[in-house]
């Protein structure tokens, strides 16, 4: 089941560039939740301060609360334990170019010492079922490498290796930015039937996917979140001028 | 005009990659030519024969080269590899990462002579003798930086997104550069190994006084020990016509075992790789 997130008073920095600012709000568990705004506002980093992954790069420092669940990220435990419960999708596909199909989607399990070689079959295919591309490759498993699929087949692989760490979170960040429509509507599907079990907090470029896909959606500008509201409020009544101008196409 | 210009790119590198594989073909050519009338099945089988005996082979010699590049492999690769994940993966920036790159590129440009010498100096003086392992360190330490840059160089180029995959899973970092990033660069860092290696084995002058050469058989590490290029010298300086005869032999054996080792590597690290894995 997923949880909910509460954010308060999260300030993350790159070097002296001040990228998230005094960012509060509270993310409903099992709800998708779309993050919007242009390029650089900080939605990116945002979401990579929910697993930690913003500490990464040896620049960035963070300040402030996330509590995932009733756990305390930043100061209850160490980042690879909150980053086996809150999952992430990057923008561009990036399975293991080395790895078999199976193995990518047990990597998280397999390289943090999990070895019951029947539960991971089970697990592979829970996995790949629920990232609906069980069907497409289950032949191919152990045979085939997870580059040599599609585009969007890697996305979807990449999901299936996400979950197959039963996290309770999914973060996912613009995760079919780089795909085609169709392969953009499988994932949005997908999305559609996860939410039942993940709370899915969703990067996006696109406003039409924020639409179609999020309960709710934050507007993100120059570091600061701007309005936090229902997905139907921010696109019909939006309450600052700033939303307004940006879900009309007046900039950015 | 642009066809034109195709066509004489394409003529350009044509003519490049002949002048390329040309010498190796004229000197391969030419040692087949010259040795390949000394090759017999004493060649393999017997040691060298006092002058004047005719016959005599280089076995001792081609099995002391087996031995001694293994002790040299065993030392520069494990070595070599660990420097390359250390300057890529976790000194990077550091001055000590710095210093370990800078240190590198001038052994890599240490003459050959002088590897021998610290190797005589490091292990035949303190043990009062030449010996097999003296040759091995010697040869070992030569394949250091090469292996070492060429790991760091592999290392670097796995993408971003593939390290970031991993440490999104919440695995470790150590973990992750063990199992994705060294995975990921390892085709390289194979090649980069067997460049070394090649390198190596053809090598006399850093042999010329640790393993010093022996004209019987020797399996043992701590005695003087023959090998391939050291016996090609030592018979190519000679005045005699059969002793040139051989060692034309032995520097066609040389090439032929490097090329079968390089590929017999590549042969077992291929096996097991998935389609379309890049």
């Amino acid at each position: 089941m997923g949880v909910g997130i509460a954010v308060l008073n999260l300030n993350a920095w790159y070097g002296a560039n001040h990228t998230l600012q005094d960012i509060n709000l509270n993310i409903p568990a099992n709800h998708v939740t779309a993050l919007i705004g242009p390029s650089g506002c900080g939605k990116s980093t945002f979401v990579r301060c929910l697993n930690r992954m913003h500490e990464t790069n040896p620049i960035a420092r963070v300040t402030g609360t996330v509590r995932i669940g009733d756990l305390d990220i930043y100061r209850d435990c160490k980042p690879v334990q909150i980053r086996r419960r809150v999952g992430m999708v990057f923008q561009r596909p990036n399975p293991f170019p080395t790895m078999s199909i199976y193995d990518n989607v047990c990597a998280g399990l397999k390289l943090n010492g999990y070895t019951n070689r029947r539960a991971l079959d089970e697990i592979v295919e829970r996995s790949l079922k629920a990232s609906a591309l069980w069907d497409e490759v289950k032949d191919d498993l152990k045979k085939k490498s997870g580059a040599s699929l599609s585009g969007g087949q890697q996305q979807r692989l990449c999901i299936a290796r996400a979950l197959a760490v039963d996290p309770e979170v999914l973060l996912m960040d613009e995760p079919a930015s780089a795909l085609d429509p169709v392969s953009t509507a499988k994932i949005e599907d997908l999305i559609f039937e996860l939410k039942s079990q993940y709370t899915i907090v969703i990067v996006t470029h696109n406003m039409q996917q924020a639409a179609r896909v999020a309960e709710k959606t934050g507007f993100f500008l120059n570091g600061r979140m701007v309005e936090f509201d229902s997905t139907h409020k921010i696109f019909t009544n939006p309450s600052d001028k700033r939303t307004e101008d940006y879900i009309t196409g007046r900039f950015g | 005009m642009r066809a034109l210009t195709d066509h004489a790119v394409t003529v350009l590198a044509i003519l490049a990659t002949l002048i390329v594989v040309t010498p190796l073909l004229v000197i391969f050519g030419y040692l087949v030519y010259k040795g390949a009338s000394s090759l017999n099945v004493a060649f393999f089988t017997q040691t060298p024969k006092p002058v004047g005996e005719t016959s005599g082979g280089m076995a001792n010699a081609i099995l002391g080269s087996a031995l001694v590049l293994a002790l040299a492999s065993f030392i520069g690769v494990p070595i070599g590899i660990g420097g390359g994940v250390y300057l890529a993966e976790f000194g990077r920036g550091t001055k000590l990462a710095n210093a370990v790159r800078f240190t590198a590129d001038v052994l890599n440009g240490v003459p050959s002579i002088v590897m021998g010498l610290a190797a005589y100096s490091l292990v035949v003086i303190p043990q009062h003798h030449f010996s097999a392992f003296a040759g091995g360190v010697a040869l070992g330490i030569m394949m250091i930086p090469t292996v070492c840059r060429t790991t760091e160089e592999m290392l670097l180029m796995v993408p971003h997104a593939v390290r970031e995959a991993a440490l999104g899973l919440g695995v470790p970092n150590w973990r992750s550069v063990l199992s994705i990033s060294v995975k990921t660069a390892s085709p390289g860092i194979i090649t980069g190994c067997m460049l070394a290696f090649a390198r190596v084995a053809g090598e006399t002058a850093p042999l010329l006084f640790t393993a010093l050469g022996n004209q019987f058989w020797s399996m043992n590490l701590n005695e003087p020990i023959a090998a391939l290029p050291l016996q090609i010298y030592v018979y190519a300086l000679s005045p005699y016509d059969d002793w040139h005869r051989l060692a034309w032999g032995g520097a066609l054996v040389l090439i032929i075992l490097i090329v079968l080792a390089v590929s017999l590597v590549r042969w077992v690290t291929s096996r097991g790789v998935l389609k379309g894995a890049s």
